[in-house]
Formats: C-alpha cells, structure tokens, sequence
C-alpha cells in the first residue's frame, strides 16, 4: 500500500522538479522558436530563455522566481486502498515544499492581501479530483504564475456565434500582448457550463505541445488558430517577431443547447508540469 | 555592443537612448512593485522622505526569491514582474523620485510610454522568467527595507554587474516597442454592432 510518507515525498520532489526544469517537450519547442526567428531581438529573448533553463537545472534553481501557485489534477481509481487523507497529505508536501526547494510565498488572503507564508490556505492549492476505476492514481502538477493566469478570459457566446471563439481566443492573446511571458501556451476550454470551460481550459495546459487534440476537427482549429496567433506579430516578451505562442490546446465538452461557454487559460514559457502516477506502491514521476 | 549604465544616470545619458539598444547595467539597482510604490507615493506625498536616494537611480520592478544565510542573502531566481501592473502609479513615482531607468517586462501602456518622454525615464526589458540568469548577476543584497510588506514586495537594494541583456523597450523620444498595431485590434474597432454586448459583459470586451 502507498504510504503518506512516500506519497508526500513524491510530490515535493515533483514541485522541485517542475519549479527547476522544463519538460521536454517545451524545450524542445522553445529551440525550434528560436531557430524560426529573423529578428535580432527575439533571438535574444529565445537565447536568454534558453540559457536560463542550463543555469537553474545546474544550479538547481527555480527558473522563475514567481514559483507560481501549484494547481493539482488527481485522477484516483476506485480500486487503490489508501490510510491517508490525500488532500492533507499534498497541503503538508507543498508547506514543506516551500521551505525546502524553496518555493517563494506567494498565497495571501484576497482581501486583506496577507500572506500565508507556506502557499497553503483554505481551499489552495487547488486539488482537482477525477474518480476513475481500476487501480489507478495519477498526479498531474501545473505550476501557473500570476502574470499568465491573470489574463485567464470566459466568454458566455451566443449559441449562433461559433465563429467568434477564435475571434475570442485572439482578442485575449491580443491584449495580453508581452504581459503573459510569451511564447505562451493557449488553453481553450469549449462547452460545458462556465466551470466546465474554465478546467478544460487549465487541464489543456496539461497535454504535451507536440500533441494535437485526438479529435480532428478539434486538431484542425488548435492548428488554424496557432497561425493566426503567430501572426499578431506579438512576438516573444511582446518585443515582436514570429512565436507569440508555442501551441494552442482545445477541448470541449457538450453544453446546454442555449449556451456557448468559451474560456481561455495561458500558459508562460516557462511552461512547468509535472505528472506522477502510482506504480505498485510507489509514486513513479514521469515529467520532467 | 552593449552599452553599460552604471547609476547614477543624468538626464542627459537616458536622452540619448533609443529602442532596440542592448544595454546592460553595473551599480546599484533597487527592487519595487504594487505595495512599494503605493507605500513610496504616500510617504512623497506626505512630505516625507524614502529611507534611500533614488534620484538618478534604476527601479527593477522584481520580487526577488532568495535565502538567507550565514554570509547574507543568496538570490537564487529574481526575473521581472509585469510592469503593467504599476501603470497607474507608475508616472507619480517617476516623477516624485526622480529614478531615471525601469526595468521590468511586458511593458506599459501607451499613455506611460509618453509620460516617459515627458520625464526624462527610459524602460528598459529583461526576459521575463528568467530568474537564474538574473540571480546571477546579482552580486549582493546591500540591503532590504519595508520587509514588512512582505520579501517579494519589499525594497531590495542590490548591487549589480553585467546585469543584461536589456532592451531599450520604451525610449525618450515617444518610441514604444509595445505599441506595434496589432491587425486584430484594429479589426475589433470597427465591431461597432457589437457595443451593446461589450456593455453586457462590462470590463471583458465581446469578441
């Protein structure tokens, strides 16, 4: 049996992971960025990026001093037997994340605006639980800074306005302009009722960039509006060039027939996830 | 080439400045963001004096993740912050403290760039999220004021070398890197049908 002590363990080392290195798949998509652009400036930006991941893997240093809140996705099969409360046991590990990596303390009261000083409140970090079945548990980590998540947008469309989600998805890449840290990953959330859009906008983020949406028609518009980001000229930082995004992640899901919910989640460069799941009784990190 | 500030910086030097110069900066360079400058507004306001000098100085909106230990603070990962988020206080603070160079990300609005023109204040971009390259070339931490605040808010003076690549972003002479036109933006503007939803859904604008 899993036990609280190795699952504790398993996710301050996956906040230690996801706050000092990139995965793969991003870094990969920041050299190809890089190699793309004409612009004497935006190859800086791309080459500074780049540099600082090499520093803070050697250093082991958090790539980005707003070490962001972390936002968890569990997904837990009815067949894996657990003595432990796993929402306690991922407020201990991100308190003692904190000290030990450390994270800076970035969670405070929204109204007195004081802080916590751990990253942990009532209600935060955020647990998203999915039951499944099977003996299954798996523990997806996206760290989202602030500068990216306050240009988080739902736009509640008129059934008859499909044609405007693009429209949608432009206008907010388009007034974040450099404030989001881009190259930035774009999540839409389609349907659904406006929470549903909300987390499917955030769980896109999850999926690696290399990979499109497996429905095609869903494909064929991450595609479309990919372009067309790139082409707002935004650039990387917002000094201009060719890569204002990295990759545009669509999902969806039915909605109300008089409802056409449409939020949009950006992702920074600095785009850091992490993914565990349970293999026998141990916690087993697969990214990064 | 890049062009090394080493502050104080006169009126003159930050004139000469254009957009798209790589510059880099060796002296001091003082950390604010959101409650700094609001706490740094009252207190000018009030006719009271900041515990340090910042005429001729450089401002690096950053809030700063570091350790302390026994030979002092190690910065382990210091980037920018979104420089946006001033905008509203940002020209009372230019001109009440007289600093002469920000340097933050994601630039400022329209309306700021121009009372840089007017002030004689030059914004300058480092790579936002990049912590580590930054940490490192901070050499010391000379001292932390308004801890109160809370570390990432505080006013952190530090001692600086080579601290760059920065971009001249927004420059004197009413040049703005930002300010590019946007196609879909100016698209948007002629959407006058839809005012009425842009009204309905207050502060987001209607697609």
């Amino acid at each position: 049996m899993l036990s609280e002590a190795e699952f504790r363990g398993a996710i301050v080392e996956m906040l230690r992971r996801a706050a000092t290195a990139l995965p793969k798949d991003v870094i990969e998509a920041l050299e190809k960025c890089e190699q793309r652009e004409r612009d004497k400036i935006a190859k800086l930006q791309f080459e500074c990026m780049l540099k600082n991941l090499k520093l803070a893997k050697k250093l082991n240093a958090p790539i980005c001093q707003d070490t962001g809140v972390p936002i968890f996705f569990v997904k837990l099969g009815n067949g894996v037997k657990l003595d432990f409360d796993l929402v306690a046991g991922i407020r201990k590990a991100v308190r003692e994340a904190t000290l030990s990596i450390p994270l800076r303390a970035n969670l405070v009261d929204p109204l007195s605006r004081v802080n916590t000083k751990t990253n942990v409140g009532d209600g935060m970090p955020a647990v998203h639980t999915e039951l499944t079945q099977g003996k299954r548990l798996q523990i997806d980590l996206l760290v989202k800074g602030a500068g990216a998540e306050n240009w988080s947008r739902l736009y509640m469309l008129r059934p008859s306005e499909g044609e405007l989600i693009e429209r949608a998805v432009l206008l907010t890449i388009g007034e974040a302009r450099g404030q989001p840290c881009p190259p930035t990953i774009v999540g839409v959330g389609i349907g659904g009722a406006a929470e549903v859009a909300c987390l499917l906008a955030k769980k896109a983020l999850l999926r690696p960039i290399d990979e499109p949406n497996k429905d095609r028609q869903l494909a064929s518009l991450e595609h479309r509006f990919v372009l067309a980001a790139n082409e707002l000229g935004i650039g990387p930082m917002g000094l201009g060039g060719k890569t204002t995004v990295l990759g545009v992640h669509i999902e969806k899901a039915p909605c109300h027939t008089a409802s056409l919910p449409v939020a949009i989640n950006l992702q920074c460069w600095a785009a850091r996830r992490a993914s565990a799941k349970l293999v026998g009784d141990r916690m087993r990190i697969e990214v990064p | 080439m890049m062009k090394q500030l080493t502050p104080p910086l006169s009126e003159k030097q930050v004139r000469q400045l254009k957009v798209g110069d790589v510059v880099s900066i060796t002296g001091q360079m003082v950390t604010a963001r959101d409650k700094a400058y609001a706490r740094a507004i009252e207190l000018l306001r009030a006719g009271k004096m900041l515990p340090l000098y910042l005429r001729g100085g450089i401002v690096y909106h950053s809030g700063p993740l570091a350790i302390k230990n026994k030979s002092g603070w190690n910065i382990l990962s210091a980037g920018p912050t979104t420089s946006a988020r001033l905008d509203s206080m940002q020209a009372e603070f230019i001109e009440r403290t007289g600093v002469r160079a920000l340097v933050g990300k994601g630039g400022m609005s329209e309306n700021i760039a121009d009372a840089l023109t007017r002030l004689g204040c030059v914004y300058l971009a480092f790579t936002g999220g990049a912590g580590v390259l930054a940490g490192q070339a901070i050499k010391d931490v000379q001292k932390i004021y308004w801890r109160d605040l809370g570390d990432a808010e505080a006013l952190w003076v530090l001692r600086v070398q080579d601290f760059g690549p920065l971009i001249v972003a927004v420059d004197t002479f009413g040049n703005n890197l930002y300010a590019r036109k946007i196609r879909l933006m100016k698209a948007n503007d002629d959407s006058g049908s839809r005012r009425n939803d842009r009204q309905r859904n207050g502060r987001h604008r209607h697609p």
